[in-house]
């Protein structure tokens, strides 16, 4: 059977010229990564200037509609997305894992603008956490201060072009889809001097690959 | 001409002067400033501190009824270096003999907290009267009378005050942290704070 096999550049052309003709082929995984990156619904969540940014990207100038990420939900519950969108105080920042935590799998990450990144221009700040990827995961950063909406959307079409990449299969599932995984993280406490502890070493510092093994 | 006639009026010499005569015991120094904006404050002791506050706001004189700001500062212990000239004794190859000398000294100006209020009296349309208290010192002795009682918008820079700076307010009725969480120990706007580095929080 392998000797009839056909090459995915061939499986590709052959779809294009199925379609040419009236006939509509697809696979589960293309249809289940196609459902996931076209609905993409974020958190109703702002954190400083940068929300201001987002706000503006759902809006009728740069439409996030086109991308089908346009219903922002008010609840963890319903949200796929959580843009972290602005400085994140270190009193801020169990709350904001503590919403991650709350958001069902799959879920993803966007760290909008430097403060999310990195703490941006109040990193030596007492009371600044240094980037929200020291305790949850993060799928896409931008970087800017504060990103353009244009920035925003960039990071969104990543989004999606990696949700699209993922297999349901195989080492390289998504997270949601290994038994072992988890889908919720360690709520930093207030400590005498700070958070504790000050970062998470199984999401810090990202990495390419997914940090979690698979199980067998 | 009548706020030229209320600033002349609330010089703080004049002030002093009122404050001592109306209210016996109490000890006011005036701080200058040198520039140009030229609002001099008023130092204030503990003892008297709430006393005068409420002669300022209820004078009919002065009724300064807006307290519009009330800040921490914290002052680090300072040396003072200044050049006298000593008249001493010197051996010279002729005997003794009496010389003008050059000698610097050296004063420790001890460290202190201290709180400024900023007053205007929004029915006298006059103002700012600048109060100050100061703490003893800036490691045990931090505490000043609160002024809470007589402003009440003193109430949450106060507390931003003892959370930031760790000055205590004697009488504030709810001296709580107001910023940082309860269980932080440390008073971040203090000049020797030093902020987690990065190594100790993870590069």
């Amino acid at each position: 059977m392998d000797d009839h096999a056909l090459a995915p550049q061939q499986l590709k052309d052959l779809k294009v010229e199925l379609s040419k003709n009236g006939v509509f082929t697809t696979t589960l995984e293309e249809l289940y990564n196609w459902g996931r990156r076209s609905s993409v619904w974020p958190l109703t969540f702002g954190l400083a200037c940068c929300a201001i940014e987002m706000i503006a990207t759902t809006m009728a100038r740069y439409d996030l509609a086109r991308f089908g990420a346009e219903v922002f939900r008010p609840s963890p519950r319903q949200a796929d997305l959580i843009i972290v969108s602005g400085t994140v105080t270190k009193k801020m920042a169990p709350q904001v894992v503590r919403l991650y935590n709350q958001m069902p799998e799959p879920k993803y990450v966007i760290a909008m603008g430097a403060c999310a990144i990195s703490g941006g221009p109040f990193r030596d700040g007492y009371n600044v956490l240094k980037g929200i990827d020291r305790y949850i995961p993060v799928d896409v950063h931008i970087p800017g201060c504060p990103p353009r909406p244009e920035a925003l959307i960039h990071a969104f079409m990543t989004l999606q072009k990696k949700i699209d990449a993922q297999s349901l299969r195989g080492s390289d599932r998504p997270r949601h889809l290994q038994s072992g995984a988890p889908s919720e993280f360690p709520v930093p406490a207030f400590g005498e001097h700070g958070l504790e502890p000050t970062l998470n070493a199984d999401v810090f510092p990202p990495q390419a690959e997914s940090p979690f093994k698979v199980l067998p | 001409m009548s706020t030229a006639a209320a600033f002349v009026y609330l010089s703080a010499e004049a002030l002093r002067a009122a404050l001592e005569s109306a209210i016996p015991g109490c000890q006011v120094t005036v701080v200058p400033n040198g520039s140009p904006s030229a609002q001099h404050s008023l130092v204030l002791d503990h003892a008297h501190a709430v006393e005068v506050a409420l002669y300022l706001r209820d004078h009919a004189d002065y009724r300064l009824d807006y307290c519009s700001d009330v800040a921490g500062v914290d002052w680090l212990d300072a040396e003072r270096k200044e050049t006298v000239k000593v008249t001493k004794t010197v051996e010279t190859p002729e005997g003794p003999a009496e010389q003008q000398v050059d000698e610097t000294r050296t004063t420790l100006i001890p460290g202190y907290l201290e709180a400024v209020y900023h007053l205007y009296s929004v029915e006298k349309k006059h103002g700012p009267v600048v109060l100050r208290l100061r703490t003893t010192d800036r490691a045990a002795n931090t505490r000043v009378p609160s002024l809470t009682p007589i402003w009440r918008s003193a109430e949450f820079q106060e507390r931003e005050a003892f959370d930031l700076y760790g000055i205590v307010f004697d009488g504030h009725p709810d001296l709580r942290r107001i910023l940082m969480w309860d269980n932080f120990t440390d008073h971040p706007m203090r000049k020797d704070y030093v902020p987690p580095s990065e190594e100790e929080e993870g590069a």
